[in-house]
């Protein structure tokens, strides 16, 4: 009994958590990939973007209640996403056009477009807190969860609790969803092929008739609709705050180089070691060892290796390990 | 036009603007900007090192100036009561365990042969050593913290003058910044901007989150100061009386005074090391880094050492962002784990850099000056604006409540599209590298 109920802590705590942050961060790594993989700098902004599409979202989720529209049981918010990521297309395909292309054109050096994402990164936080403000905004409605923790005990007798969250399932499912379609149309469609192919080798890619201003397109309209999806994913299962989101910049560039950048499969990969490390490592553990151990040797301190505020520590220091062990990352990312 | 004439037509413009916004909003906002635009020169200008001379790219500039503030607070605080004895050899005894725990992970990844064996070695020590950091230290920490939480609850500093603090701050930043640069130097340009991100949140959680050290966020206040307090002067009837001279207002000339007396001290500090800064960049040194900079592939055939430069002028240009952060501490008087926010400390000095001229020390001081200025009065400005654009509207409409609300947003903005439009039609800057 006391092992079940050690295994229900650990799920509830730990797992389960680190799964639903998992999949948030594995959207936003998938984002910073493809901009890596296809306009080959480290985009800056991504944290940013997701910020503009979360507040697009839930704009659009407050027009859709106020005119009486839910979902019943799901958040509102699923009906306004892909409103928000036609807007966040918009923005950044506009973006594209008055501010990427100019140094597209010249060849400029990766490290001068980092500094452009740089400054489209003010431009777009400042644009986010101009329309929505700085506060912390709650926009899930409808059923909180799916089995809460109480129901949960009556239901197996045991003395700990699995809540399951609605927004857990979302956030699952739809991460699901996301990726298998951007596999789908990566390996393939036509489009995504070219995609592969430009990404694997420009000159060859243009001598095959492959259009890159069109490649480019699809690249940022892609990105626009996983940072919407990760960020508007990530707001309901916690909440809309945009200083966090410019913060989330931290552990998604860690999980795409630590998958390696450039590589999809990397980047969800990645997003998942980064969560799960930081869920582990900044939990107290004394609940979980107080279950599995005799009672004589049951733990005083609370166990925690450490405390919550080193949460970026963690990614952090994954991505130096990371770096300096296997610069390519798990799978193998572009290197130039 | 000279580049001399040039560089001076400039700062005498920005003299002007100086000079228009005290007329305009009195001299204590302007003495104010001259102020933090002077510690902000000073940031600019260890940027400018490490990326105009050398081309890395640093954005973990917030890092090295919360270290350089939180020097301020531990050379000039005087020591808490009892906090030394409740804990304070436990709390050193376990940072040396933790040191050489990572010494030994170093040494044992450098020795053993390649292979299974190493790895094992390498965990072991690594996750040993981290339990017994942990067990020496946490109960030291709890036994510091628990001393009159209310008022001290940490070790305290030295008790020594807060102007000491300013090299202090610098050579501890440099000191981090050489255990950085040893992992993360050499790595891609864009692998290392990440890295350094990374350790400025890291540095800026260690503050918030080490009460022992830094009080966290319940902050460290009544640092130390090296100028006249302002009720002193309002007490000093000679000061009195020769503010009557001047025909002001005791309390303003107090005010004013203080200001000022910062300012000379800042400025004085900003010219030794611009002048350091410029004998740098016009010596063989100076040369040998741009030609690193413009060709390392080139600059390695000839025999330069790269990645020791590049270790060099990191650590050099972070001690400056140091030394500018104690400074910044100073000038507020308290330690505030909470006000270091990315944006401001760490991007806005790259907007500095790069309008005033990336490579060119004197633009990196105009840059921050006008940059600064305009960091401060972006917020009026557009108040301004929304005043104009919705004086059609009632006061309490909701479009023009918003609006006025939003108007705190600007700068982001602004600095944004500043930073794009000289990155697109003057990727040089307002005074071009010579």
């Amino acid at each position: 009994m006391d092992v079940l109920n050690a295994i229900v802590v650990l799920l509830n705590f730990v797992f389960v958590p680190a799964l639903t942050y998992g999949a948030q961060l594995a959207l936003g790594a998938l984002g910073v990939t493809l901009i890596y993989a296809i306009l080959r700098f480290s985009n800056f902004a991504h944290g940013d973007t997701m910020a503009f599409g979360t507040t697009m979202a839930i704009l659009f989720t407050w027009g859709l209640q106020a005119l009486g529209i839910t979902l019943g049981p799901l958040p509102t918010a699923l009906l306004a996403l892909p409103l928000a990521i036609a807007a966040t297309a918009l923005l950044l395909l506009a973006t594209d056009r008055a501010v990427y292309r100019f140094y597209r054109v010249q060849k400029a050096k990766p490290i001068i477009l980092v500094m452009v994402s740089v400054g489209v990164m003010f431009v777009m936080n400042g644009i986010v807190r101009f329309i929505i403000g700085v506060d912390d905004i709650e926009f899930g409605d409808g059923a909180r969860f799916l089995i809460d923790a109480r129901t949960f005990r009556e239901l197996t007798g045991l003395d700990e609790g699995l809540a399951i969250r609605t927004t857990t399932i979302i956030t699952l499912v739809t991460a699901f969803v996301a990726m298998a379609a951007l596999f789908w149309f990566l390996n393939r469609t036509r489009t995504g092929k070219s995609m592969r192919a430009f990404s694997d080798n420009e000159d060859l890619a243009l001598l095959s008739g492959i259009n890159p201003e069109r490649v480019v397109a699809i690249t940022w309209i892609l990105v626009a609709a996983l940072a919407t999806t990760a960020g508007v994913l990530y707001g309901l299962d916690k909440s809309f705050k945009a200083f966090t989101y410019f913060q989330l910049l931290l552990p998604i560039f860690a999980a795409a180089i630590v998958g390696g950048l450039g590589s999809p499969q990397g980047a969800i990969a990645g997003g998942f070691v980064i969560a799960f490390s930081e869920v582990t490592v900044t939990y107290a553990w004394k609940k979980v060892i107080t279950y599995v151990v005799p009672e004589s040797l049951a733990p005083d301190s609370l166990m925690q290796l450490l405390t919550t505020e080193y949460k970026f520590a963690v990614s952090f220091a994954i991505l130096i390990i990371v770096l300096l062990f296997r610069p390519t990352g798990i799978f193998k990312g572009q290197t130039a | 036009m000279t580049a001399t004439a040039k560089s001076a037509l400039m700062f005498a413009s920005m003299a002007v603007l100086i000079i228009a916004t005290g007329q305009l909003y009195g001299w204590n906002l302007a003495l104010t900007i001259v102020n933090m635009g002077l510690t902000s020169a000073i940031m600019a200008l260890g940027v400018n090192l490490q990326w105009g001379y050398a081309g890395l790219f640093n954005i973990g500039i917030m890092g090295f100036v919360a270290l350089g503030g939180l020097a301020g607070g531990l050379v000039s605080l005087p020591p808490a009561p009892g906090g030394w004895a409740a804990g304070g050899w436990g709390i050193v005894l376990g940072l040396t365990l933790g040191a050489l725990t990572i010494v030994a992970a170093v040494l044992a990844h450098g020795r053993l042969p390649k292979g299974r064996l190493r790895t094992v070695a390498v965990v072991v020590i690594l996750i040993g050593g981290f339990f017994l950091y942990r067990a020496v230290l946490d109960p030291a920490t709890v036994a510091v913290e628990a001393v009159t939480p209310a008022s001290t609850g940490y070790l305290g500093g030295l008790g020594l003058p807060i102007l000491l603090a300013w090299p202090v701050g610098g050579l501890l930043a440099a000191a981090a910044a050489w255990l950085i640069g040893k992992t993360a130097l050499g790595l891609r340009a864009d692998y290392l901007a990440i890295a350094t991100l990374g350790i400025a949140e890291i540095v800026i959680a260690v503050l918030k989150a080490e009460d022992w050290l830094s009080r966290g966020v319940k902050n460290v206040i009544g640092i130390d100061r090296p100028v006249p307090y302002e009720v002193d002067l309002q007490a000093d009837p000679g000061f009195i009386e020769r503010a009557a001279a001047l025909g002001l207002d005791p309390v303003l000339a107090s005010t004013l005074y203080v200001k000022l007396a910062y300012g000379v001290l800042f400025a004085l500090v900003l010219a030794m090391l611009l002048w350091l800064a410029q004998r740098a960049l016009y010596s063989p040194w100076g040369r040998m880094m741009r030609a690193i900079r413009d060709n390392e592939v080139a600059a390695e055939a000839m025999g330069k050492d790269v990645t020791r430069r590049h270790l060099q002028i990191f650590v050099l240009g972070s001690a400056l962002c140091g030394i500018a952060g104690a400074m910044m501490t100073t000038l507020d008087g308290q330690l505030t784990p909470g006000q270091y926010q990315p944006l401001r400390y760490t991007f806005l000095i790259w907007v500095m850099v790069i309008v005033g001229g990336s490579g060119n020390n004197l633009g990196s001081v105009l840059g921050a000056m006008l940059i600064w200025w305009l960091w401060v009065m972006v917020e009026p400005m557009g108040l301004a604006i929304v005043a104009l654009l919705t004086a059609g509207l009632p006061p309490e409409s909701w479009l023009a409540e918003h609006l006025s609300d939003a108007a705190a947003h600007f700068r982001l903005l602004t600095m944004g599209v500043i930073l794009l439009l000289v990155l697109r039609f003057s990727p040089r800057g307002l005074l071009p590298e010579r």
